[in-house]
């Protein structure tokens, strides 16, 4: 027989400290990839080639990975929306009233991602669409870029030729996925603080996905832009007002680098609750848990639920000024480059709180254990939604339990020591 | 001692005269002559049908918060023959030495004019008006060369003053007994103690429910903050100044508490009010001045920085340069210790004809300023509501502690108070630091002058400021200075050098303010 004692062999290829702090203050060992390991925590190009068909990798049952094999079903901006749509269509059809429309047609309860459309696959509906109402300003979006690259304003469908089909000055001939733009209905009524645009970061670990069980960490942050929000059409250029891409306002003038223009959730909340209310406030928070979870079950279906897999999404959202927020996107490799000292500390202990709960003890893992982790190690952590536990509460719980329906669903305070969680919405 | 009855009505004629001819007259006649077509109002009875019309009708509720803010704000008079300066300051030798502190600021912005060729006011050229009135929503994003200016004063040079401080008519023998205060304050003043205190703070004592401690996540909110927030909601309901007084002193609940300040505050937001601030906007995109652009390098140096404030930039630009030319600020020196500096017309030196205040509101801003400011942009973000309650935080409150005084919220009170308390309370770490030549006052004088703004965490902070608006007094901050070194005790016996002392208690972040006064006043072994 065989010991299973010994410390964990783990493998990474993204060179970040808080990664490696990480690993070393367990006492992991460092070993090589074609070594044997049990913990690799990998970019997702090598996840690509780790279960691609040719490779025909087969992970051993003490061996965990990051991302999930198609992870990209949420996280490429096209296919969240398509798998978003799709979980509408199906809902409406079994007749859910999570599916319930409004006398505009707009579902009420699964509107929160802004109004997208393939390029150039649907340029047509796009057009549409547009002609509906000209003024408005779209987002052009690479589907396989991350950090802000390649992303453009548009107001006119000029500025897009392009992407038509039948555009004779087409020269765009290759239509693979590497050139593929999603288009969304811009908001161009963000809710502003200190006059300020900002979106915000969530983190959100989900350790399978059927039955689905996720966490959201609690220290989530705003990005503000540094330079003054304006919806002026002379602005569209200018990248520092409309995008809060870490990434994109460092380069600008004003990106200070003690704060980072960050924000906490908390700060946020205090903000709403002093000058909104606490009611509108508890109910925007509520949603934003909603969509989240929303988001998750629309992609359970067709994601490949390998034992051997987690994964930890950046979550990007924006809150108009109506309070309600918006899904822009889902990343699955979310920067861990840290801007300012206190970034360093909370991606520090994010990356702490993902691995004691994926690797439990940090022990040499068995994937085949439960994934119900005990209360005490979630750290920052709490828990989001958990299906089992939903489903053995028995009672069905999809009719209550909506946004902004009082019963059952608790805004949970980030400020606090963790009064205990929200989610008994199915 | 004066006759109460006398004082009684010197106090009476004084706010009479105050709310004369203000705006709420004017509306309190309108609305007399209005009622005078209701059926009601009977020619029979005509004065006692009217005051039940203004009762009714709430206006008498406006006319009682309004004498309500007056007592509040003005001290009664001592004494009908008491000189004007007494009311300012009575003790002489104070008196003097904030003249002489004044001086010296004054003199501090000259040489820097003289030195930087800027005068210290000027008419703007059109373009640059237009310019500034485009950008005023975004003063941040501007980058005027700032290097050159310094701020006037930061805290440590005023507290060097302080320690200066030396009653002429007290013996201050060159022998340090035991009966000598060891700290670095050496001015007789009277203090309160810790009885006194639990006295005057009696609605933080330990059983009684509070905002900062019985919200917390492990309390069911049915033991004292559902009922507490129905409180306040009907307090807001009544409009009623003196109970909004007495309700925060249990604390604030966060979506009550921007309303509830401004009712204590008495701050309505009417028309005029907002004319009035659009009027010093107005004036601030005509004329520059010098302390202009103190305040941009203080706000640069301090709010940019801050992680909780660094959003608001550019609201604490808007609110900064309009008080600077606010010259209603110009009455708080009727009770304030200070004056307000004079400047003359080039080449009129002393000739009081062509004298003027300078800044236009005798205030003229130190390192930190701003961070009076930044907290409240948590809680309006309507500029001209902002700045309103921002002025009448300053005058009630922030004045006193950049001035010169020995009343007991002034800022040398709140030194010797603090000081007491630690020597008396710990006198083993006050020994101990003071050995080691870290006095404690060092360390903690500049979280007072600043009412602890970018020292605690922002909830933490209006849950602080919420009992300075209770209980209209600023002594609190000191008793929270005590209880922070009463709380880092045990580390702060063990450090040798200022320095290590100043690390220990270089992050109040992560404090929670209310369970350290509860425990410092009511739950130490006196």
């Amino acid at each position: 027989f065989r010991i299973m004692a010994g410390k964990v062999k783990w493998v990474t290829d993204i060179e970040k400290s808080v990664l490696i702090n990480n690993f070393e203050k367990r006492g992991w060992i460092q070993v090589a990839e074609n070594e044997d390991w049990n913990f690799y925590w990998m970019s997702v190009q090598t996840i690509r080639n780790v279960f691609s068909v040719e490779t025909g990798y087969r992970l051993s049952d003490d061996q965990i990975v990051n991302h999930f094999p198609n992870h990209y079903e949420l996280t490429r901006k096209d296919l969240m929306v398509k798998n978003i749509k799709r979980y509408r269509k199906e809902l409406e059809k079994e007749g859910s009233p999570l599916a319930e429309k409004d006398e505009n047609g707009k579902y009420i309860y699964l509107d929160f991602v802004p109004v997208t459309f393939m390029l150039p696959a649907d340029y047509n509906l796009f057009v549409e669409e547009f002609r509906k109402n000209p003024s408005s300003t779209w987002i052009m979006k690479p589907c396989g870029k991350a950090q802000g690259k390649g992303i453009f304003l548009i107001n006119k469908l000029s500025q897009i030729k392009k992407w038509s089909r039948d555009s004779k000055t087409s020269s765009f001939v290759s239509q693979s996925s590497k050139e593929a733009y999603v288009i969304s209905l811009y908001i161009n009524n963000p809710l502003l603080i200190g006059g300020k645009k900002f979106d915000l970061r969530l983190y959100v670990l989900v350790s399978t996905y059927r039955p689905l069980r996720c966490y959201m960490y609690k220290l989530g942050f705003c990005r503000f832009c540094t330079v003054k929000y304006t919806p002026s059409t002379s602005e569209l250029d200018n990248m520092f007002v409309h995008l809060t891409n870490v990434a994109i306002q460092k380069h600008g003038d004003d990106y200070n680098h003690i704060h980072g223009g960050k924000w906490t959730v908390s700060n946020l909340r205090l903000y709403l609750e002093s000058t909104r209310g606490k009611e509108v406030t508890n109910k925007l928070f509520d949603e934003i848990h909603w969509i989240i979870v929303q988001s998750l079950k629309a992609v359970a279906p067709v994601m490949n639920n390998d034992k051997h897999c987690f994964e930890c999404y950046g979550y990007d959202i924006i809150i108009d000024d109506k309070l309600k927020p918006w899904l822009i996107e889902v990343n699955a490799s979310p920067s861990l480059t840290s801007s300012t000292a206190n970034d360093r500390i909370l991606k520090y202990n994010l990356i702490n709180d993902t691995l004691n709960i994926a690797v439990p003890n940090g022990e040499i893992p068995d994937c085949k254990w439960n994934k119900s982790p005990p209360k005490e190690v979630l750290g920052n952590y709490e828990v989001l939604y958990d299906e089992e536990m939903a489903q053995s509460d028995g009672t069905d719980r999809d009719l209550r339990g909506r946004p902004g329906q009082p019963m059952g669903v608790k805004g949970s305070r980030t400020r606090d020591s963790g009064k205990p969680v929200l989610t008994t919405w199915k | 001692m004066l006759d109460p009855d006398r004082g009684l009505s010197l106090t009476i004629a004084r706010v009479v005269q105050r709310l004369q001819g203000s705006s709420l007259h004017s509306q309190l006649e309108r609305q007399a002559r209005v009622s005078l077509h209701k059926p009601e109002i009977k020619l029979e009875s005509l004065k006692e049908d009217i005051k039940d019309f203004l009762k009714t009708s709430g206006w008498e509720k406006k006319l009682q918060n309004a004498v309500y803010s007056e007592l509040n704000v003005f001290p009664s008079p001592c004494h009908p023959a008491a000189p004007p300066e007494h009311i300012k300051e009575p003790l002489a030798y104070m008196r003097k030495a904030q003249g002489s502190w004044e001086k010296r600021i004054l003199k501090s912005l000259n040489s820097m004019c003289t030195e930087l060729n800027i005068p210290l006011a000027q008419k703007r050229p059109a373009n640059e008006q237009k310019e500034l009135l485009n950008k005023w929503n975004e003063m941040g994003t501007d980058e005027p060369d700032l290097s050159l200016f310094r701020p006037v004063y930061a805290p440590k040079d005023f507290l060097e003053v302080l320690m200066n401080l030396r009653n002429p008519n007290y013996e201050n023998g060159e022998q340090p007994s035991f009966r000598n205060h060891l700290g670095l304050i050496q001015v007789p003043l009277k203090v309160k103690d810790i009885p006194e205190l639990k006295e005057n703070f009696s609605e933080l004592g330990l059983n009684i429910g509070q905002l900062g401690i019985d919200d917390s996540a492990q309390v069911p909110p049915e033991f004292f903050e559902n009922e507490h927030v129905c409180v306040g909601q009907k307090v807001l309901a009544e409009q009623d100044s003196a109970a909004a007084q007495q309700y925060v002193r249990q604390g604030c609940p966060t979506a009550l508490r921007a309303d509830l300040w401004a009712l204590i505050l008495n701050i309505s937001n009417q028309p005029e009010d907002i004319l009035y601030y659009e009027q010093l906007k107005s004036n601030v995109i005509q004329h520059n001045l010098l302390v202009d652009s103190l305040i941009y390098k203080d706000v640069k140096l301090t709010a940019s920085n801050d992680d909780y404030y660094f959003v608001f930039e550019d609201y604490l630009y808007q609110v900064l340069l309009c008080f600077s030319r606010d010259t209603s600020v110009l009455e708080h020196f009727t009770y304030s210790s200070a004056n307000p500096p004079k400047s003359y017309i080039q080449g009129k030196l002393g000739m009081e004809e062509y004298a003027v205040f300078y800044p236009p509101n005798g205030v003229i801003p130190f390192h930190g300023f701003s961070m009076y400011v930044a907290p409240l942009c948590f809680l309006y973000h309507e500029p001209s509501k902002l700045y309103q309650i921002f002025r009448e935080m300053y005058v009630r409150f922030f004045f006193r502690l950049h001035s010169i005084s020995s009343h007991p919220s002034g800022i040398v009170s709140l030194c010797l108070l603090f000081e007491t308390l630690l020597q008396t309370h710990l006198p083993q770490l006050f020994y101990h630091l003071r050995e080691i030549g870290a006095q404690p006052l060092r360390i903690s004088f500049k979280w007072m002058v600043r009412a602890f703004s970018g020292y605690l965490a922002t909830d933490q902070l209006l849950l602080l400021w919420d009992r300075i608006l209770g209980y209209n007094s600023l002594e609190i901050l000191a008793v929270l200075a005590a209880a922070v070194f009463a709380f880092r005790a045990v580390n702060l016996m063990e450090v040798t050098s200022l320095a290590a002392a100043e690390a220990v208690l270089a992050d109040l972040s992560t404090l929670k303010v209310m369970p350290l006064l509860q425990i410092f006043l009511f739950a130490t072994v006196t």
